[in-house]
């Protein structure tokens, strides 16, 4: 079948079967290797995009519901000499361990702080509920979205 | 995953016939369960019904003394609703409270309603409410809808259109969730409404029930010390790596009195 799906900013028609998942559209189709699997079984998180505007896991999101959305993906929101400031935070907190888990944090993260009048420590371990660190690095995770949050209030 | 087919219908009608004309079909909501449930062929409908273009399905709208969900309402939608939270806020907390951020912008309550998974969360809400659950073809009251482990009313093909929600006074949840998964080990819903107070639980049994011990208890005296040495039969209710049957009865009664004095400081 096929779908028509905006990728960060830019429009493709592909040629899917109806078991392909958004997140290998992402990877094999258009070689948007930046979001990763993790558990394949939407526990970890690893994969968020943006959909239409919402952090979803795109390994739980098949071709056909994505056609005609508009995905963001972590290739989407800033550039290597021009970073998002999530990702800015994120390098300056060191937010990182192995780093496997940081696109999916991040986009979580975006998402979080866009819709949220009012975060403090416990209110973003909640709201990064869905995104597992298996190097168990949140502390620095947790002040890295603070320092973003508190920047917009 | 497996091969299968993936239909897209814009109305009601045109889903329903889509169904009945595929060989093993399933409908398609927000697919949070259903999705993980065919990767691991636990599932493995031949034909995918997806309703997100089904507008008839949407939508949250105050009618008078109740509230109408489309089924295909996300639990994000319903977590910050103005109109929910005017109406019944203690279901937007419930809805606030169903897994995570990423799986509420895509999981939708007639999805929930429809599995009856025993440890989701809305059903406590339904039952708690009295709620009608509102299909293609007729209306199940809610005392009627939930039969037994992921077993409901519905009948082959038959889909939940819209979900109505009666208002109460007064309402409030309060669940013991499992650390990892967020699914409720047990939820407890206490509703106050001009003629009495209604008790929904969720995760104790094999699907959601009223505890009509509780209900008595609470109808006597409307605070969380009524229900002290109240009774809660365990016979039938879950046992797994996560709770015991008796901790679960006992977590029932945590649960409910926690509830309660929410209701009470509402």
């Amino acid at each position: 079948m096929e779908i028509t799906v905006t990728v960060n900013g830019r429009s493709h028609r592909l040629d899917v079967s109806p078991n392909t998942l958004l997140v290998d559209i992402l990877r094999e189709q258009l070689r948007l290797t930046g979001t990763h699997v993790g558990c394949d079984t939407s526990q970890c998180g690893a994969c968020t995009v943006h959909l239409n505007g919402d952090a979803v896991k795109s390994c739980t999101v098949l071709a056909g519901q994505a056609d005609g959305a508009s995905v963001v993906t972590i290739e989407g929101i800033g550039a290597v000499d021009d970073l998002h400031p999530m990702q800015a935070a994120f390098r300056e907190h060191h937010a990182l361990q192995c780093g496997f888990c940081t696109p999916g944090m991040i986009m979580a993260a975006i998402d979080l702080v866009e819709k949220s009048d009012h975060l403090d420590d416990a209110a973003v371990r909640e709201g990064l509920e869905g995104n597992i660190c298996r190097c168990t690095g949140y502390h620095n995770i947790v002040n890295a979205v603070l320092s973003v949050a508190e920047a917009k209030a | 995953m497996y091969p299968f087919n993936y239909h897209k219908p814009s109305s009601v009608d045109e889903a329903v016939s889509l169904f009945l004309d595929a060989e093993d079909p399933a409908y398609l909501s927000g697919g949070m369960t259903l999705i993980p449930t065919m990767k691991q062929r636990l599932a493995m409908p031949t034909d995918l019904v997806d309703l997100s273009g089904v507008q008839a399905m949407r939508g949250i709208e105050r009618q008078d003394q109740k509230l109408v969900l489309g089924a295909f309402t996300r639990h994000a939608e319903v977590a910050r609703s103005e109109v929910v939270a005017q109406a019944i806020p203690a279901l937007a907390h419930l809805a606030g409270l169903i897994g995570d951020n990423q799986v509420r912008y895509r999981g939708t309550i007639g999805g929930s309603v429809a599995n009856s998974d025993p440890a989701a969360d809305y059903p406590a809400a339904v039952v708690a409410l009295g709620a009608e659950v509102v299909t293609n073809k007729r209306t199940i009251s809610s005392a009627d809808y939930f039969q037994d482990l992921f077993e409901t009313a519905l009948e082959p093909g038959e889909m939940i259109v819209r979900i109505e929600l009666p208002i109460p006074r007064r309402a409030a949840y309060r669940k013991f969730p499992n650390p990892a998964s967020r699914y409720a080990v047990v939820g407890v819903m206490v509703a106050q409404f001009d003629n009495g107070v209604q008790v929904g639980v969720t995760g104790a049994g094999p699907c959601a029930f009223r505890a009509s011990t509780l209900e008595a208890a609470l109808a006597a005296d409307l605070r969380p010390e009524a229900l002290a040495g109240v009774d809660i039969p365990d016979a039938g209710f879950n046992a797994d790596l996560h709770a015991s049957a008796e901790y679960r009865a006992h977590l029932v009664g945590v649960m409910a009195r926690r509830a309660v004095a929410d209701l009470l400081a509402s």
